[in-house]
């Protein structure tokens, strides 16, 4: 138990690294004078100066990781070039309307995707199959920019049911929410449908219904139950893409939290808070990823026991 | 019948006008100020942009934007992701440690967000975009190239070969390339499907190819503004747009059945 969760710790803590000297890069990639991009051609060159100077573009290359490295350690992610405030200070700002987004859309997905799925599965090859996985698919294939503009069309601008943006109470959150949640509410539900197809194979489902139990009772307490696993696995590993679409669904809502400060920055080329959003969604993907794999090497001792995969 | 055909037709649809759009006589950037905003008729069967621009003609040209950022992100993701997978799979060791390490890190970040990042720093235009998405698309590719041949490396004949002294490169390109080639194609199926979207999310953002260039991205974007008044601007690109993704994929689901390819993800 402890090798598995030091492994896994290790792990993750190479991968922040990675994704912090990633996200370093980003800046430094650039073809050309990022300075020069930021402040445009015609600025003068002391500004230039005070600002190259100001982001210690002006020292080599590694001093520069170092100094990032050791900031990220007091939460010292630098000064938006924009605002003129500490990034850590606006990313607060921003945080608890990226994650109230994510989480309402996750239940969103949960909600369509369950019953979705385990009607395909429980009705495989019949027309609510074709017609549920059919859905699914579609889901899958429609951009959310496309789905959020939609959204807002019928249900705000017709029927005047939600506002058309911004982030006003509950109501202006439902719109969001659904636009992000149908993706992957269309992927967990191939997902319940295949592991609930596994499961209602399994000795035990034969068992329960042996026993007389009804085959609601059946899906309800031993299949669905069983097939929760891998599908809570699969939530915790699609908020990565969940997290990523919403920098586009907060831009078409107006809604203010960090992907629409991402989209904001990059106009505003602020890279430093480029930067440090593209760092803090990584960052909160991975370690979501790694509390879902620790609480399961908890409940579940096959995992730790077969040492992971 | 229709059914079974109509994803491969939407498909081939999407290549013809995509590679004799040029040809057609069409007018995308012919601006007529007496038709802004204007449904359908007779002259453009899907009406006209905030600019009074024929949005049929302006569909067919987002359809070339996005077919030729599809397959050249998905050919140069295809050939440096199974190349640094096989390489790293093959030789193993540190350099097999190392690759899958950088793999891991790039999985950690959601592929859309570096996507966005690199292409805002990088700058807007259609080179751009094809760099910033493969930067992100090597990936998946690389992660299967590995796993494939590291299940193969240690059959029969690639054996024989190595005792006949054949260089490794010889064998990755002899005895391993045509084994893994099924999944491989499975997957930059659903990679052109993965790229149409991005593509017209970046441009969507305003990352993506300039104005007067269209992308399906950017159609819809313009059309946001006058939703109330022309929803036709919004609707016909992302009709379009899912059609497509919808036939790859279709397409995709099909030929893994054919090729009788594993689940991409078990």
């Amino acid at each position: 138990m402890l090798n598995y969760l030091a492994s896994r710790l290790i792990s993750a803590i190479f991968v922040i690294f990675g994704v912090t000297c990633l996200v370093f890069l980003l800046i430094h990639m650039v073809p050309g004078d990022p300075v020069e991009l930021m402040l445009g051609e015609s600025a003068r060159p002391a500004d230039r100066e005070a600002l190259r100077h100001s982001l210690g573009l002006d020292q080599p290359v590694l001093t520069q990781l170092g100094q990032y490295l050791s900031g990220l350690m007091t939460l010292d992610l630098g000064t938006s070039i924009h605002y003129r405030l500490p990034i850590s200070e606006l990313l607060a700002q921003r945080i608890p309307a990226t994650a109230q987004l994510a989480l309402v859309s996750i239940v969103v997905a949960i909600v369509i995707a369950f019953p979705l799925g385990a009607i395909a599965a429980v009705r495989k090859g019949t027309a609510w199959d074709h017609t549920a996985m059919g859905f699914s698919m579609l889901g899958v294939s429609i951009p959310n920019f496309w789905m959020g503009p939609l959204l807002i069309l019928v249900f705000s601008l017709w029927l005047g049911w939600f506002p058309v943006s911004g982030k006003e109470g509950f109501l202006s959150l439902v719109l969001p929410a659904i636009t992000l949640g149908t993706a992957m509410a269309a992927i967990l539900a191939r997902m319940v449908r295949s592991t609930l197809l596994e499961v209602l194979n399994e000795d035990y489902i034969r068992t329960a219904r042996a026993k007389g139990l009804s085959e609601a009772q059946v899906i309800r307490r031993h299949g669905l139950r069983n097939a929760l696993l891998p599908v809570i696995t699969l939530i915790g590993l699609q908020l990565g893409t969940l997290l990523g679409g919403a920098v586009i669904t907060e831009t078409v809502f107006s809604w203010p939290g960090v992907g629409q400060l991402t989209i904001e920055a990059i106009q505003r080329r602020d890279y430093p808070v480029v930067q440090a959003c593209v760092l803090l969604i990584s960052l909160s993907y991975v370690v979501v990823n790694v509390l879902t794999d620790i609480i399961y090497a908890v409940i579940d001792p096959r995992i730790r026991l077969g040492e992971g995969e | 019948m229709i059914g079974k055909y109509f994803p491969a037709f939407i498909v081939c649809l999407w290549a013809v006008f995509a590679l004799f759009g040029s040809f057609m006589g069409l007018s995308p950037d012919a601006i007529d100020l007496s038709k802004i905003l204007h449904g359908p008729d007779m002259h453009s069967l899907l009406g006209y942009d905030d600019l009074g621009r024929p949005i049929l003609d302006r569909l067919i040209m987002g359809a070339q934007t996005s077919f030729i950022v599809a397959l050249w992100v998905t050919l140069i993701s295809l050939c440096i992701g199974t190349f640094i997978g096989a390489a790293s799979a093959y030789f193993g060791g540190w350099l097999d440690l190392f690759v899958v390490r950088i793999i891991d890190v790039f999985l950690a970040v959601p592929g859309i967000l570096l996507a966005i990042a690199f292409a805002g720093i990088m700058g807007p235009g259609i080179e751009n975009v094809v760099i910033a998405l493969s930067i992100v698309g090597w990936v998946g590719f690389a992660r299967l190239a590995r796993a494939q041949v590291m299940a193969l490396k240690h059959r029969d004949h690639v054996q024989a070969a190595v005792s006949l002294g054949t260089s490794s490169l010889v064998i990755i390109r002899r005895h391993l390339l045509p084994l893994i080639s099924a999944p491989l194609i499975v997957e930059a199926t659903f990679s052109i499907a993965g790229v149409v979207i991005a593509e017209a999310g970046l441009s969507f953002l305003g990352l993506g190819v300039q104005p007067p260039a269209a992308s399906w991205g950017s159609m819809i974007r313009d059309g946001t503004a006058y939703m109330l008044v022309a929803p036709h601007m919004v609707i016909s690109p992302g009709v379009a747009m899912i059609l497509i993704v919808l036939s790859v994929n279709l397409l995709g689901d099909r030929l893994r059945d054919v090729l009788d390819v594993r689940g991409r993800k078990r």
